[in-house]
């Protein structure tokens, strides 16, 4: 591998599904990363991935594998960078299938694809099981099941590693394990030295989302101004043998590196500061030290660790139906005013005259839409729109509220305009607890 | 990145910044004060009681405050906070990603 002595260099290359590319292959191409981490995985997409599969067996992965592979795994090669990644959401030996045959087709003979299965587990957790945040069973969801799928951690990954993978691809792996694994393997880390995997899972969180710590999600003009957004880096974690990291990103792109925006990102999804689990470890954030380390370098130390969660979370993603959402717009004098009679209008013809009763929200944005129930709005607007959503189990349901918003283009208040809808599906997940004894994980080498 | 002036702070985002997250229907917001010596103010300010108070008919549960007093920062985890969460919300915003700017906005102690 390709590094720089001393410390171990991890990039991000994607930190949700649809991250950027063209700043990952700068990175891959001028970052000497040991290891680039694409995490494209969230509970919902996982849902989205197995609805995917089930209309088509040879899909289920990332939408954007094909796009990343082919973009990524010539500089990875050239410059020794083993990818991780859990771009096989629901379908990880099909992801590892293709990523063979591009490799393939780049003439990149002999690269190691490692397929990591095991965390589906649909079908071998009964309906009886209780779910894990509130009380009742899968089984009083009373919505039909598409997949099932466990974190998996560290443990699941370093076999992999070990086997000399290029490119390692599994599904529902844990984002921080995808960080912790190959940082273990480099140190030699064992499973009872919790503070250091607790300090590996520090890095993982903090990288786990990409820009949200070069300076994406953070920029509030006159507060927090943040240079070259258009042309953000990806981050950077340098890695030393005690767990201790210095963030940064590649000189020449934009965004900023700075104590607040590690900040930021530190307690990000965290509830209990001194407990975040993650299938490696119960990692303590509370007592580490944030401290700038030079221009768009800061220094991060002191993360703890106690003894691994007993048992593995397991994301149920559940068919919801189908979600409606449709607009239209006005502007000009006294345009809240025809905003809120738009509204009161499709209220009226949705639930009286259709007598449809699923949840449907109607708001008139430019008035009250984010904050409507925090209790935050405003009388008037010169530039409004109606937004209607609504999620059925009725696919009729969700056509006739695109048609009722669209009727009023003849049917509405004076001036409306710009109608546009969807009909999307929609997914529900919920989390059950299951024993490490039912996760089998496994790995597969596809060899191009 | 400054604050601004002592005589022009008037809300919560004149001293500090804050980003939140989300998990099924519990909101998470953090916040932090751009200087150490704004951090008591905060603390004052950002009461869990206070924000509920604020907010009644969104942050419907219990609201628990976490300190990391050597970052001068506030951990705030929101039970039943986000209209049902992804799941279930009709919020254009059904993270509650906007949810910083609820805290933001607050008004400051005297």
């Amino acid at each position: 591998m390709a590094g720089l002595p001393g410390v171990f260099r991890i990039g991000t290359g994607a930190g949700f599904s649809s991250d950027r590319l063209d700043p990952a292959v700068d990175l891959a191409k001028r970052g000497r990363l040991d290891v680039m981490v694409l995490e494209c995985l969230g509970e919902r997409t996982v849902a989205f991935a197995h609805r995917d599969r089930l209309a088509d067996p040879r899909r289920g992965y990332n939408s954007l594998l094909e796009r990343r592979m082919l973009a990524l795994l010539p500089p990875c090669r050239a410059s020794g960078t083993q990818i991780i990644s859990n771009m096989g959401a629901a379908n990880p030996r099909a992801a590892a299938e293709r990523t063979r045959d591009i490799a393939r087709k780049l003439g990149l003979i002999g690269l190691k694809i490692a397929c990591i299965e095991g965390d589906d587990v649909t079908n071998t957790v009964p309906d009886t099981h209780p779910l894990m945040d509130e009380p009742g069973t899968l089984a009083h969801i009373g919505r039909p099941i598409v997949g099932m799928n466990a974190y998996l951690g560290a443990d699941a990954i370093l076999p992999a590693i070990e086997a000399k993978a290029d490119v390692i691809i599994g599904g529902r792996l844990a984002d921080p394990s995808m960080y912790l694994a190959p940082l273990m393997h480099r140190y030699g880390w064992k499973n009872s030295e919790t503070a250091l995997l607790g300090a590996g899972s520090l890095v993982g969180h903090l990288m786990e989302c990409g820009m949200q710590i070069t300076g994406g999600y953070f920029a509030d003009p006159g507060v927090k101004d943040v240079p070259g957004l258009d042309q953000c880096g990806y981050p950077i974690a340098e890695v030393a043998a005690d767990g201790s990291a210095v963030i940064t990103k590649l000189p020449g792109t934009g965004g900023r590196v700075s104590e607040a925006t590690v900040k930021e990102q530190l307690l990000y999804e965290v509830h209990d500061p001194a407990a975040y689990l993650t299938p490696d470890v119960t990692a303590d954030f509370s007592r580490v030290t944030i401290a700038a380390d030079g221009e768009d370098r800061v220094g991060v130390a002191n993360a703890g660790g106690r003894a691994r969660p007993d048992k593995l979370k397991v994301t149920v993603g559940f068919d919801a139906g189908f979600h409606a959402e449709a607009g239209i717009s006005y502007a000009g004098p006294f345009a809240g005013a025809r905003g809120k009679l738009a509204a009161a209008i499709v209220s009226a013809r949705l639930t009286e005259t259709h007598g449809i009763k699923s949840p449907c929200r109607v708001d008139v944005i430019g008035l009250n839409s984010l904050f409507a129930t925090a209790g935050a709005t405003q009388d008037e607007s010169r530039d409004v729109r109606l937004h209607v959503a609504l999620r059925t189990v009725e696919r009729e349901e969700a056509e006739t509220t695109l048609w009722e918003v669209e009727s009023l283009l003849c049917c509405g208040p004076a001036g409306g305009g710009g109608f546009r809808g969807a009909i999307t599906p929609a997914v529900m997940t919920k989390s059950v607890l299951i024993d490490r004894s039912l996760v089998k994980p496994t790995v597969e080498m596809f060899v191009a | 990145m400054t604050s601004r002036r002592r005589n022009q702070r008037t809300i919560v985002r004149d001293i500090a910044h804050a980003r939140a997250g989300d998990k099924g229907n519990t909101s998470n917001i953090n916040v932090w004060t751009y200087d150490a010596d704004d951090y008591g103010l905060l603390k004052r300010t950002l009461t869990p009681e206070r924000i509920k108070r604020e907010f009644p008919n969104l942050f419907r549960g219990e609201i628990e405050r976490y300190e990391i007093d050597h970052l001068h920062g506030l951990n705030f985890v929101l039970h039943d906070a986000l209209e049902g969460g992804v799941n279930a919300s009709l919020n254009l915003d059904s993270h509650g990603k906007s949810w910083s700017y609820l805290i933001l906005g607050m008004a400051l102690d005297p």
